[in-house]
């Protein structure tokens, strides 16, 4: 079975203005399918523009970017919109979630675009929920829901697909402590129970410490790549 | 796809739920929009209701012939000066034109009529019997006078409702009472029912119908005996009126030996003709109205645009959202599409309240004829879909033509 992602001499250039950004610079990477990855790096290094790239919003300018076997650089908006929809779950930094929707409705966004009937979307949505903790919760407004909460319901959303990649872009950056505690928790449980892939990009060492693999990113290429955990037998995926 | 529909459709209306001050106000151009097309045209469709009415009362199917004008050294007389129609065209003309089911001539002249100690004066006609059924003339009391009457001059008129008005004490029987027309003593036989201001705003019941005969010979004093200040004719068809109006000319022609490069020494008109030119007019003022209203629905069209353009920028970040999670363009064009036709639909349903109220408002202060017929509405409701749907789809192109990156990292 291939890999999850596989990242061949990935270039990502810019132009602002006349000034050329090379934000990527002949990356390459792999990440197999269960894996918990970290990426680290500082402001510039590149590293947002790969979760761009990973999560199939960006597309390379040159060199290879396959995830599951599929070339993502020649793919069309539409082709991208699906894969996104049907294989990648986003968690951000600020929840991004829809103001003055529900819980349920928030979570039920991505099968909405999936064209579910709604029965389904609505028994998927309130499964998601629960599943990180939210039963009860899903006619809750954001502004109802503490910080904790709303990530959470940010995570149901992502998870309410099913998705074989779950990129957490700084998913603990707005959060106290105990909320932190309790996200990276949720995660590390979906990657141990269920197997789901998850790509983590944060600067917090204690917050990358969840994860089995932490890769550092400087000056758009790979800087270190090392194991911090063994990886749990329960997480391997067998085909 | 239904499922997506339905749900973007509740998603727009609780959107718009949500800036009711906001929503309200954006639809009010589309609302005044189409409530002033409806109103409008309700408003055009009754005035030209109404000329049709007043042409009907000409009678029906009628053809009126007037004389030429008179020319003297190059000095033209006015329309129907001179007295080249007489009596006997009338008569051939019924004779050679099987098309035509009757004919009928009149000679009008305004003149003194004094009824005990009141007086008024208003227009004498001397008519031939047969004018009375060509312009559907009816009775309220009395009944018409006859051929007989004609042959031997009687003394007996006709009178219309004004007349009676003013000559009599109100609930007094006209019927029976002598008037003096320039001093010759008439019976009123016959009291004319009422058919109101004619297509050209003249009141049709200021009248004096005496025999034809009576009024050249005693009343008017005519010089030329046997002239007619008009002549009618009537068909059976409507559809015939062009054909006999045609064969009319040739037998007048004919009779009055016209030389085929001189102009006729007479005018032809047909109800037709004189339909067509009055309900042209308010056709016309119909049009007008209408492109007056429709003007404030694009206004309105322009205001939904606006605020669309507006929400798209606030709700940049959910469109980046929208788009991380799997919306495709399509998605993101429906959604504010449906938020713009929800818009114009709702005040176009209001639209079409507000335009109807007005239409009666109209009705029961002014008093004008308004007739508001289900097409307008239709095309109101129609009109105002198709302005949600022409001004939503530029702000929904543009949103879904975001780069979801920048879209949410957008403050």
């Amino acid at each position: 079975m291939s890999p999850l992602i596989e990242c061949e001499d990935v270039w990502k250039i810019y132009r602002v203005g006349d000034v050329e950004v090379q934000a990527l610079r002949g990356l390459s990477l792999t990440i197999e399918q269960g894996e918990f990855v970290a990426i680290m790096g500082s402001s510039g290094s590149g590293k947002s523009t790969l979760m761009n790239m990973l999560g199939c919003l960006d597309q390379p300018t040159k060199g290879r970017y396959r995830l599951n076997g599929i070339e993502v650089g020649n793919l069309k908006p539409d082709q991208l919109a699906e894969i996104r929809n049907q294989q990648i779950g986003f968690v951000f930094q600020s929840f991004n979630l829809i103001p003055r929707t529900s819980a349920l409705e928030n979570a039920q966004l991505p099968l909405f675009y999936r064209g579910l009937p709604l029965k389904e979307q609505r028994a998927q949505a309130a499964a998601a929920l629960g599943r990180v903790g939210l039963r009860g919760r899903e006619d809750h407004y954001p502004t109802q829901l503490s910080g904790g909460q709303q990530q959470r319901v940010a995570i149901a959303r992502a998870l309410v697909t099913s998705p074989s990649l779950l990129l957490a872009d700084e998913p603990t950056g707005n959060l106290d402590t105990q909320s932190s505690q309790e996200i990276m928790k949720i995660l590390e449980t979906l990657n141990r129970d269920e197997g789901i892939t998850i790509i983590l990009v944060t600067h917090e060492v204690d917050v990358a410490a969840y994860a089995a693999r932490e890769i550092v990113i400087k000056d758009g290429q790979v800087l270190s790549d090392h194991v911090t955990q063994p990886r749990p037998t329960a997480s391997s995926v067998e085909g | 796809m239904s499922a997506f529909v339905w749900l973007t459709i509740l998603t727009a209306l609780r959107i718009l739920a949500r800036n009711r001050m906001r929503a309200g106000l954006t639809m009010l151009g589309i609302v005044i929009g189409v409530g002033a097309v409806i109103a409008m045209v309700s408003i055009g469709e009754g005035a030209k209701r109404a000329v049709q009415a007043q042409i009907a009362t000409m009678g029906t199917n009628v053809i009126v012939i007037f004389p030429g004008v008179t020319s003297a050294s190059g000095v033209r007389g006015s329309q129907g000066s001179a007295m080249t129609l007489t009596v006997s065209d009338a008569v051939d003309l019924k004779k050679r034109i099987p098309l035509l089911s009757d004919t009928g001539w009149a000679k009008r002249d305004v003149m003194q009529i004094v009824y005990g100690n009141r007086n008024w004066n208003g227009p004498i006609n001397g008519i031939s019997p047969s004018y009375l059924t060509i312009r559907d003339w009816s009775f309220t009391s009395g009944g018409p006078f006859t051929q007989t009457d004609l042959e031997s001059a009687a003394r007996v008129a006709l009178i219309g409702q004004t007349i009676v008005a003013n000559l009599f004490e109100p609930g007094e029987e006209p019927v029976g009472a002598v008037i003096r027309i320039k001093n010759v003593p008439f019976r009123v036989i016959g009291v004319l029912a009422p058919k109101g201001q004619s297509a050209q705003g003249a009141d049709q019941d200021d009248v004096i119908f005496i025999p034809f005969s009576t009024a050249e010979r005693k009343v008017f004093g005519t010089s030329f005996i046997g002239s007619v200040g008009a002549m009618f004719g009537s068909t059976d068809q409507v559809e015939d009126l062009p054909a006999a109006a045609e064969q009319i000319r040739e037998v007048l022609r004919a009779r009055h030996r016209i030389q085929t490069d001189k102009e006729d020494d007479f005018t032809i008109r047909t109800q037709v003709d004189i339909g067509k030119v009055q309900e042209g007019t308010s056709e016309t003022l119909t049009m007008m109205l209408f492109a007056i209203a429709s003007v404030s629905l694009l206004v309105g069209g322009i205001g939904i645009m606006n605020i669309l353009l507006v929400s798209v920028t606030e709700r940049t970040r959910e469109i980046g959202v929208r788009m991380a999670v799997g919306a495709k363009r399509h998605h993101i064009v429906m959604q504010f599409l449906i938020e713009a036709m929800t818009l114009s639909l709702v005040g176009g349903l209001l639209g079409i309240v507000l335009g109807v109220a007005g239409a009666k408002l109209t009705t029961l202060i002014a008093g004008w004829p308004t007739i508001i017929s289900g097409n307008v509405i239709l095309l109101a409701f129609f009109f105002s879909l198709v302005v949600g749907l022409f001004f939503g789809l530029y702000p929904a192109n543009k949103a879904a033509r975001l780069n979801p990156i920048e879209a949410l990292r957008y403050e």
